[in-house]
């Protein structure tokens, strides 16, 4: 079975991000870029499969400016086996990413796709689901475990109040939630080794598909900002500024 | 405009998101329609049909849509898309999973986790943790939307009923997907998204059972629903869906007391939209420090003992 996994090149998870002052969205320049943390999740849960003997290739497909091949890079690092960059300088919705993904979809045929449920700079939680949708396949989202079965997949699901198990026919869409593994590091023979490896490039155009944006952003602001209150000395202190100056308790 | 709300629910009663849903939905148009979809689901029907605004409740009870699995909801959701302007959810897990897979079937682009909305087809929603907010316009025909639930006070039920329709939903030729178990712990304490006091456990905990021992104490005496931090729970010190966070849970209860919890931006993310925040911490340069209204700079091992007497 091959197994797909598109990964996005977003704003590092540590980095604390500006709005610009003039409104039209956030600074970027000179921010440290990395592979959206569940898309690591997604990789390394392709690498597991494959280890185990269930997957034969994993093919890591992202979609966006040509420093997008740094992150697929990464992902080669880990231990993929080639990557595919749709090159584009458009911000790119998610409704256009799952229609680009079919596309690549068609070409690779893939067993099994497994993608982050969510990407931190965005935070839309879409682009799985769309897919599944587009490609007529079952879905198992927030995954934080994974058994493959003959030609069905068992998924449990982080479900608000606890978990859900559905069983998916394959071929599935699957997106990871934060407990499904921990990602590897890629070891430095494994980097050299990456540098060797292929990177396809394509364009939206060659791929039929439409990426122009349908949401307008009208303005980005900075949300309200909380001040720091007041340190206390004690419980006590605490308990009757909650009950007599806050009135919550 | 004519709007359709998803209902969440269990079949024998509505979840509280539901409501808060439904506030946002009514700021959209008052022609709101309400599905509830799902197997023996007439008591959530009925819930549905007393909640104040409601001008219309669709039930959909059918074998297939039991435990509400995401496709054949959608290919329900999507043959009743007709009808309306706009399709809407709570931005919770059951809503996160269903809707993005309806928008794509009509080739909609949507508009995920809304806080505001600013006009019918216009909202503001948080964007990298939080820490922006975006305006965005829809340009599509129709609208599909997920609605925060702590940014919108719940709808309350009325005297009078909405008329119920029985929909008749035919079972999909073949089946995508089913439903094997769940696991949903019996809650002794208040839902996190639904609590008016939140008392959440960080890293400082060191294990699973200190996180138990010093906080359900505390949080029995204050009827709080129990948090945790992503490094608890990935420690191991607590179950994930009690994680708040920008990928956990986002919530805003009147009284939120972060405890052993340092503050980092995935964090604040999930709580800092809350009316009163307490911060406990051993470091005084702790960042939670700078978004809490009260803070106690002290060890969460001493400090809690005496919260849990004195209250």
């Amino acid at each position: 079975m091959k197994i797909l996994v598109p990964i996005k090149r977003v704003v590092d998870f540590n980095v604390k991000v500006r709005v610009k002052p003039d409104g039209s969205g956030v600074d970027l320049a000179n921010v440290k870029m990395a592979m959206n943390p569940f898309d690591e999740i997604a990789v390394e849960e392709a690498l597991r499969l494959k280890e185990s003997g269930v997957a034969e290739e994993i093919v890591v497909v992202s979609i966006g400016p040509a420093e997008a091949a740094d992150t697929i890079r990464t992902g080669l690092a880990m231990g993929a086996d080639r990557g595919i960059l749709i090159k584009t300088d458009q911000p790119t919705e998610p409704l256009a990413v799952a229609k680009a993904l079919k596309a690549i979809v068609a070409e690779e045929k893939p067993g099994l796709i497994i993608l982050g449920k969510q990407a931190i700079d965005d935070d839309c939680n879409q682009t799985g689901q769309m897919l599944a949708a587009l490609l007529g396949w079952p879905q198992g989202t927030f995954a934080s475990k994974i058994v493959i079965d003959g030609d069905a997949v068992t998924v449990t699901r982080e479900v608000d109040g606890g978990l859900e198990t559905v069983k998916l026919r394959l071929p599935a869409v699957i997106t990871t939630d934060l407990r499904l593994n921990e990602p590897r590091y890629a070891s430095l023979p494994n980097i050299m080794k990456a540098k060797k490896k292929p990177i396809d490039e394509k364009t939206a155009a060659e791929l039929g598909v439409d990426l122009a944006p349908r949401l307008k952003v009208l303005k980005v602001t900075a949300p309200p900002a909380r001040r720091a209150g007041v340190k206390l000395a004690s419980v006590s202190e605490l308990i009757e500024k909650l009950r007599n100056e806050a009135g919550v308790l | 405009m004519t709007t359709l709300l998803v209902a969440e629910h269990d079949d024998g009663g509505l979840k509280e998101t539901t409501a808060r849903a439904l506030a946002a939905t009514l700021e959209l148009g008052d022609d709101v329609h309400l599905l509830v979809a799902g197997k023996d689901c007439t008591p959530a029907a009925d819930a549905a049909a007393r909640l104040v605004g409601v001008a219309k409740v669709l039930h959909a009870d059918a074998d297939h849509l039991a435990h509400q699995l995401a496709e054949p909801l959608a290919a329900l959701v999507v043959s009743l898309a007709g009808s309306f302007d706009a399709l809407i959810a709570p931005a919770t897990t059951f809503g996160k999973n269903l809707m993005p897979r309806v928008a794509a079937l009509l080739d909609v682009a949507q508009v995920s986790d809304i806080t505001r909305v600013v006009a019918p087809d216009t909202f503001e929603r948080p964007i990298y943790a939080g820490n922006a907010i975006e305006t965005v316009h829809t340009t599509d025909a129709k609208q599909v939307i997920t609605v925060r639930c702590s940014a919108f006070r719940p709808v309350s039920e009325g005297e009078q009923a909405a008329l119920i329709e029985t929909i008749a939903v035919p079972a999909p030729a073949d089946a995508l997907s089913s439903f094997v178990s769940a696991e949903i712990p019996e809650l002794e304490r208040p839902e996190l998204t639904a609590a008016r006091v939140i008392i959440s456990g960080g890293r400082a905990f060191q294990s699973a059972e200190n996180f138990g021992k010093y906080l359900e104490p505390v949080a029995d005496k204050l009827g709080a629903a129990i948090g945790a931090s992503r490094a608890a729970v990935d420690a191991g010190y607590a179950a994930n869906d009690l994680q708040v966070g920008q990928t956990g849970k986002v919530v805003a209860p009147d009284l939120y007391i972060a405890c052993g919890i340092s503050g980092a931006i995935q964090h604040l993310a999930g709580m800092k939209d809350s009316k009163v925040i307490v911060a406990i911490n051993k470091d005084p340069e702790a960042p939670i420090f700078q978004v809490a209204d009260y803070g106690l700079v002290g060890d969460v091992f001493e400090i809690l003992p005496q919260l849990e007497k004195a209250l």
